[in-house]
């Protein structure tokens, strides 16, 4: 065969043989992934997203810096026993926002998609601080010394900054509000006006309201913990678009 | 003269640019941890500078003292990194076996090994330990050594670059160092198999990029008009892993005096680049790298020519080229367009013929020898190592269509299919060259003992066994049952009562990962022993072992 007899070439030249290699390996990926930034129907149209509040994001970084996601997927597929067990089945745009995704590979523990809302803040501190308190088959590990742990948010600004940077759109305001936002979540005692004004604020953003939860979390409303953050971000996980009005249009999601 | 003098000269700037790097790195560190106000980034940045500075130290003593001494010898092949190599390999496996081992307990008995005030200890912190050490500190020092190894033999010269290689071994662990202490502190950015921060990544490409120039430099001087076959293997590896590593860390630092990072994809994007990249580590770390090992190791050590030449050739670029489309069968009835899933489906199920294809070109490659599955334990394992390829790369493309997907995605199946793959494949292959290399770098005449290479064989196969049964059941079991329906048209189980009828397989998959770490084990005894230059009772050998000459040239 003449093409065979042609590899030799290839065998003789390194640097040919090199970006032959790159050559081959780069066609897949670029036919997959390049259609995915451009093509419009690849996320659909939907309200109420909005960027996460300075507390969620904190939360959701917790989430991250845990490993969550090594047991708990966020991505509820279409299949009947999984919207009967989870809820609706998850959007692409519900994770446009994501930086990085959370979508997940294996349920150790169930889907997280739409826990939010789910239970209530308390049960979501117990059954955190000891999983087995609540459910006593539980194989998860406690997360008990969330609660002893200040939440340090010093850079949280610097974080709003660095997510507009890749995209999201959180305004000047959000940004330079972040910390005060962030306080005014999580406990609402302190300052009514700056509570209005983090209301005020996402809910533009989502254009739908009451998607932003403002409470004490952890049960110690004169600290800000880890715990607080957690809770905030778990409470709010797939709840921004409202199922009762939304009504899949393109073809494409409608699966 | 000058000839002869230029040389070391040249090997001499080696010396000075690794130097010169690593200063650069120390300062910068320096710079990091007098500015930083992130604590888990001061204790990165503090590590950097004692590492680099340790490095400094270390090169400049030994630096100083070579004077004119021809240390780079061109006539001499480097193996002394690969030393090192082989033995942190099998120090990180032994790691990451036993990282293992402790989160299959904390999964089986979660009241014994869980504390509550010890965080770090968590799984969620652990797994992402345990996967990384044993897929880039075991499988990348393994790729790393036998590379530096086999590209000197089948180019019949020293490796490039002089003090590159050591840049390249040492830089590398700097690496592991980072990214496993980071997961235990927190420092992750969520992204599996590719969770070290931004400077981690930063450092990892400095070190590949070294890497590459090394082996392509190493192929630019070699002495052999052809590049063998292993060393295509080994190339398609290095390049594809820079691309991947690359484009799937494209990241926002939130301070360049702090840990964390916002991947510049979100989403859907996200999900598909993390796939491509996550599958094609696979792809192209734990395959092509280890395919490579299978081309010059099985032949060497059968002392057999490879198979098929035209096999190699067809399944090598119809390899590299299908497995890169494989990533969307990781995100079937997802948020994906269904588009994607179809088109990663689809040429997942073609990969099943290139990878067979290389599984029976290095079976093969035994005609004429079959007798040394019996009498040469180290063969046998290996030769099993590509049955365990078969298996694995027969159920991948199953698992990849949709509607067997549905079932096994989000279960243990899909931990099962991971650890035949990586037990038997990855692992077996390793150990096989692991075992050939200890004896012919130490320049001994066999190994310290063939009865334990037995021993490894059946415990470590045997181990493997109860680990893939057992998850297969746990697998399908929890899939079907988290889509049982009763009578009266509900969900029958509860999430948690699925997760209580896996006890039995967790237990059993303990003890399957507890049996192959002590393989394991057995095989780092008889290492030290071999490199020692011990012997066993003359019983322990009466096995026939080849023992391959030092001679490079391989047969065609």
């Amino acid at each position: 065969m003449g093409l065979m007899n042609n590899h030799g070439i290839l065998e003789r030249h390194s640097l040919l043989l090199t970006v032959a290699i790159l050559v081959v390996v780069s066609i897949g990926g670029i036919i997959q992934m390049v259609p995915l930034f451009y093509m419009e129907n690849t996320i659909e149209k939907v309200d109420g997203m909005r960027p996460y509040t300075p507390l969620e994001l904190a939360g959701r970084d917790i989430y991250i810096r845990e490993g969550c996601y090594v047991c708990h997927s966020q991505m509820v597929r279409p299949l009947r026993d999984e919207v009967e067990r989870y809820g609706h089945y998850s959007l692409a745009a519900e994770s446009m926002y994501d930086h990085p995704f959370q979508w997940g590979s294996k349920r150790t523990g169930p889907d997280l998609a739409r826990v939010g809302g789910k239970y209530s803040v308390e049960w979501q501190v117990d059954h955190l601080v000891d999983p087995r308190s609540v459910v006593p088959e539980s194989v998860m590990p406690p997360y008990a010394f969330l609660l002893g742990n200040e939440l340090r948010f010093h850079d949280i600004a610097d974080k709003l900054t660095a997510q507009s940077m890749v995209g999201v759109p959180y305004t000047s305001e959000m940004i330079e509000n972040a910390a005060a936002d962030l306080i005014a979540q999580v406990d609402p005692d302190a300052d009514y006006d700056a509570q209005d004004a983090l209301l005020a604020r996402y809910t533009e953003a989502s254009g739908r309201e009451g998607t932003i939860l403002v409470r004490d979390y952890d049960g110690d409303p004169d600290r800000i913990t880890e715990m607080d953050a957690l809770v905030a971000y778990l409470q709010m996980t797939g709840t921004l678009v409202d199922f009762s009005v939304y009504e899949a249009d393109d073809l494409m999601n409608r699966r | 003269m000058t000839a002869i003098a230029s040389p070391p000269a040249r090997s001499n700037t080696s010396i000075l640019t690794v130097g010169g790097l690593l200063a650069a790195v120390f300062l910068w560190s320096l710079f990091t941890v007098s500015q930083t106000s992130d604590i888990l980034m001061n204790v990165h940045a503090w590590m950097f500078v004692i590492l680099t500075g340790i490095g400094l130290a270390a090169l400049l003593i030994w630096g100083g003292s070579v004077q004119d001494r021809n240390v780079f010898d061109q006539t001499k092949y480097e193996d002394t990194v690969v030393k090192f190599g082989v033995a942190a390999s099998m120090f990180w496996g032994l790691v990451g076996f036993l990282v293992g081992i402790v989160i299959a307990l904390q999964l089986t008995w979660p009241n014994l090994f869980y504390f509550p005030e010890i965080g770090w200890l968590n799984f969620g912190r652990l797994r992402p330990l345990h996967t990384s050490a044993v897929i880039f500190a075991f499988g990348g020092n393994v790729l790393i050594a036998t590379s530096f190894y086999v590209v000197q033999r089948t180019c019949r010269t020293r490796l490039a670059g002089g003090m590159w290689p050591w840049f390249v071994f040492w830089g590398y662990q700097l690496f592991i160092a980072i990214a496993a202490t980071g997961y235990v502190i927190g420092v992750t950015q969520s992204k599996e198999y590719a969770e070290p921060e931004w400077y981690a990544d930063l450092w990892l490409t400095i070190v590949w990029v070294a890497y590459l120039l090394v082996f392509l430099g190493t192929i630019w001087k070699r002495k052999e008009p052809h590049i063998y076959v292993a060393n295509w293997f080994y190339l398609s590896f290095i390049v594809t892993i820079a691309m991947l590593h690359i484009v799937n860390n494209l990241s926002m630092p939130v301070s360049w005096t702090g840990t964390r990072s916002y991947s510049i994809y979100s989403g859907v994007q996200d999900a598909l680049t993390q796939w491509w990249y996550g599958h094609n580590a696979v792809g192209f770390f734990l395959t092509t790298g280890f395919l490579a090992i299978m081309y010059y190791f099985i032949p060497k050590r059968a002392n057999r020519p490879v198979y098929s030449y035209r096999l190699s050739i067809v399944h090598f670029w119809s390899l590299i080229f299908i497995y890169i489309w494989a990533g969307p069968h990781h995100l079937h009835y997802t948020a994906l367009p269904q588009w994607a899933q179809t088109l990663g489906m689809t040429f997942s199920v073609m990969l099943w013929m290139p990878s067979w294809g290389g599984m029976i070109n290095g079976v093969m490659t035994l005609s004429g020898a079959w007798d040394k599955l019996r009498t040469d334990p180290v063969i046998r394992m290996m030769i099993v190592s590509l049955a365990f390829y078969g298996m694995s790369t027969f159920e991948g493309p199953l698992m990849s269509v949709r509607a067997v997907n549905a079932l096994s995605h989000y279960t243990e199946w899909g931990i099962g299919h991971v650890h035949s793959g990586a037990l038997g494949w990855v692992g077996f292959i390793s150990f096989g060259a692991l075992y050939c290399l200890t004896p012919w770098l130490w320049k001994r005449p066999g190994l310290y003992s063939i009865r334990l290479v037995e021993w490894h064989f059946w415990v470590a196969t045997i181990g493997i066994l109860f680990y893939m049964i057992s998850m297969w059941f746990a697998g399908i079991m929890e899939g079907l049952m988290w889509r049982a329906y009763n009578e009266y048209g509900f969900l029958e189980y509860s999430f948690v009562e699925t997760v209580e009828a896996k006890h039995i397989s967790y237990i059993i998959r303990m003890l399957g990962g507890l049996m192959y770490f002590s393989g394991a084990a057995i095989m780092a005894y008889n290492l030290v022993r071999t490199a020692l230059g011990h012997t066993a009772s003359q019983s322990d050998n009466l096995a026939a072992e080849s023992r391959p000459s030092a001679a490079p040239a391989l047969a065609e």
